[in-house]
């Protein structure tokens, strides 16, 4: 194995080419969108990719969320009872389905998971507005599967928190200074395939449903 | 073993379903990708941006392969080298038998095609579930995917539909294109729940940061990197860049260019495996790093921008000789204008070699590549390569020197540079101008109006006129 290394390395060293140093200064221009102008290019971009987007505040969410829940006929919802969100959810739990809580490693209720979960509420590190995209960093609260597996994925994002591109993500959360998270996901849109044919359906493997509730 | 490309080549112009297919996909994908950069400008800019980057982490890259190695130990994922696809092969069974796993899912990877992984652990009783869409509907049909960004590109939705009702006679036939892939949601979301190893390939590996960057639409490549308690993801050594900064004008451009969508549903960056306190997540990550040639291209200051490829098939889907011929005329890993200038480099030029003329030269790759690989200039240099009389820079013998083609070359290069030689032998063109024998043209002729010399030659045209410079 060792010796594996050495050889490719030894190589790439032997042949290894003067760079020249010179970098491009072609930088693409950074972009600044107001706040609104944010929110709206983030909603287009997410509509556009077949994403629900719902208007909510610090006070009306969870409200909306009983809404949605009750207007998709969800019978039962995960959260986690821990969470900034997940603790208002808890506390008045009798408005929405019935919890579910992802208390032990994914092994011990894999099989229960994937078939009876029908929908996953989560909250979000950001979002993006130039691509319309959330910025997950899954952690032991809200595991990594959360966003996967079941077949509606709700989450919440603050309006406050949605950069501009992805670039600005990774300079304001620090990403490089403070060390990656152990997985960042961005999710734009229900999972979707276009290929047969070139033609897009959704809901391939992942969520058949992204909902996004701006706070 | 050579290829046979011009007998491929001739075979699938004969299959009009393929002719068709083809055409409407690939004009599809174009569309989109054009409608994706509508300022000429901001895509020239982007595209000087991402060919310095990639152009600096090809020249860095032995330090950057060490770096990445570093943190991607720190972060706790295992780092394998593989000098050759049987070496990475051996790794994978290694692992699976480690685990005594019995089968893997599979997200889409090119590299796990270039190293024939299915067959090899099929022949060790270890089964590969395809779990891509379009890679799913290419194993039920037991073939080679045709295009790197969509591997079923040649299949319509009827011969899709019969063929998933073949596998799956117990739900109704349909050509819906919804519910088809309902019926792969169906048939692998219990595989997701219980595979023991999902494997993966990477699209883009970070140095600095030690992650994995890996781009999809379906969510299947996250099952397989999430799901199981093992994730093995295999990829080239050239996939490293320098620093996460360096991924987002490159992400930019690999979805669009490929797809002409301004994003992928899913970015997925793999820093570490589960970590102490976590619900789930790979217990054990593995990533392989493949070289397999890579390195020998590193060598020569133009051949090298080969590396810089991300891999997005633009090339391919703007090739003339593409459109007509399809992937598995190229027999290749990577068919298209990419694979004719990376596969000759990395197997050889006595095996691919014959790729180099799978090219008109008219230059569309190159206007379209997100990174601004020269490919009809390295085309050109390796068929020079392929026939020059001393060593040949790429490996490989250099078989298609053919003796008589050098002595008429030899010929016309003593003509051209001896005035007097050369008006002779244009004279004697123009009054033989009824006489050229129509076998010279070869094929050139079928479609084509044989090119015919004019009376009198150029000199004597302009002395008529009393211009002489000489």
């Amino acid at each position: 194995m060792n010796d594996t290394r050495k050889a490719i390395l030894n190589r790439l060293n032997h042949y290894q080419l003067k760079y020249s140093g010179i970098e491009s200064d072609a930088k693409a221009k950074q972009t600044d969108w107001g706040l609104e102008e944010k929110v709206k290019r983030f909603t287009a971009r997410m509509q556009a990719v077949q994403a629900e987007v719902h208007e909510a505040s610090l006070e009306t969410w969870p409200e909306v969320l009983q809404e949605i829940c009750h207007a998709k006929a969800i019978n039962n919802l995960l959260a986690s009872p821990s969470t900034r969100w997940g603790k208002e959810i808890y506390a008045d739990a009798k408005r929405f389905p019935s919890l579910k809580r992802f208390q032990q490693p994914v092994e011990a209720w894999k099989t229960d998971f994937f078939n009876t979960i029908e929908a996953a509420v989560t909250g979000s590190a950001g979002g993006i507005a130039e691509t319309g995209s959330l910025i997950l960093c899954p952690d032991m609260q809200e595991p990594r599967t959360l966003s996967l597996v079941p077949p509606i994925h709700i989450a919440l994002l603050e309006k406050k928190r949605i950069y501009n591109t992805l670039s600005e993500a990774i300079h304001q959360q620090n990403w490089v200074q403070t060390g990656m998270p152990t997985n960042v996901i961005l999710i734009s849109g229900p999972s979707k395939s276009a290929d047969i044919e070139q033609t897009m359906t959704y809901g391939v493997h992942g969520p058949k449903e992204l909902i996004i509730l701006l706070v | 073993m050579a290829i046979n490309f011009r007998k491929n080549a001739a075979k699938a112009l004969k299959q009009d379903d393929i002719q068709i297919n083809l055409k409407n996909v690939v004009s599809r994908l174009r569309d989109h990708r054009s409608a994706a950069f509508t300022d000429a400008a901001l895509f020239e800019q982007l595209r000087l941006e991402c060919k310095s980057i990639r152009e600096r982490a090809v020249f860095r890259l032995p330090r950057l392969l060490e770096q990445l190695e570093g943190n991607l130990l720190r972060n706790g994922i295992q780092v394998h080298w593989a000098e050759t696809t049987l070496q990475a092969n051996q790794i994978v069974l290694d692992i699976m038998q480690r685990h005594q796993a019995t089968f893997l899912v599979k997200g889409k990877s090119m590299v796990s095609e270039e190293m024939g992984i299915n067959a090899f652990l099929a022949s060790h009783g270890i089964e590969c579930l395809e779990s891509d869409l379009g890679e799913f509907i290419i194993q039920l049909a037991n073939e080679k995917p045709a295009h790197i960004i969509v591997p079923a590109i040649h299949k319509n939705r009827k011969q899709i539909a019969s063929l998933m009702h073949k596998y799956f006679p117990e739900m109704p036939y349909s050509e819906d294109i919804d519910i088809l892939a309902a019926k792969a949601r169906y048939f692998l979301r219990d595989k997701f729940c219980n595979a023991p190893v999902g494997m993966t390939g990477v699209n883009f590996m970070v140095a600095e940061t030690g992650t994995l960057c890996l781009v999809e639409n379906e969510g299947n490549g996250r099952m397989c990197t999430t799901v199981p308690p093992v994730h093995i993801a295999v990829t080239g050594i050239e996939k490293v860049i320098e620093r996460l900064d360096d991924l987002p004008p490159l992400l930019s451009m690999l979805v669009r260019s490929a797809t002409g969508q301004p994003i992928t549903t899913y970015v997925n960056m793999i820093s570490s495996p589960r970590r102490e306190g976590e619900q789930d997540g790979p217990e054990e990550v593995h990533l392989v790093l493949l070289d397999n040639g890579r390195s020998n291209i590193c060598g020569d200051m133009e051949l090298q921008e080969t590396l810089h490829c991300i891999r997005c098939g633009a090339c391919i889907n703007h090739c003339p000789v593409y459109r007509q011929i399809g992937g598995h005329a190229y027999d290749t890993v990577i068919p298209g204008p990419i694979g004719a200038i990376l596969e000759p480099q990395k197997a050889g030029m006595d095996r691919y070699g014959e790729l180099t003329q799978a090219s008109t030269l008219c230059g569309a790759c190159s206007e379209v590549c997100p990174v601004k690989i020269p490919i009809p200039k390295i085309i050109n240099r390796l068929r020079w390569e392929a026939v020059r009389q001393d060593t040949c820079n790429v490996s490989g013998s250099c078989p298609a020197r053919k003796p008589l083609e050098a002595v008429i070359w030899k010929i016309w290069s003593q003509v051209c540079s001896n005035p007097g030689l050369y008006r002779l032998l244009a004279q004697l063109v123009t009054r033989l101008r009824n006489c050229i024998p129509a076998a010279i043209w070869q094929g050139w002729t079928i479609a084509r109006t044989p090119p015919k010399p004019a009376r009198t030659t150029l000199h004597e045209r302009l002395k008529a006129k009393g211009i002489d410079y000489e």
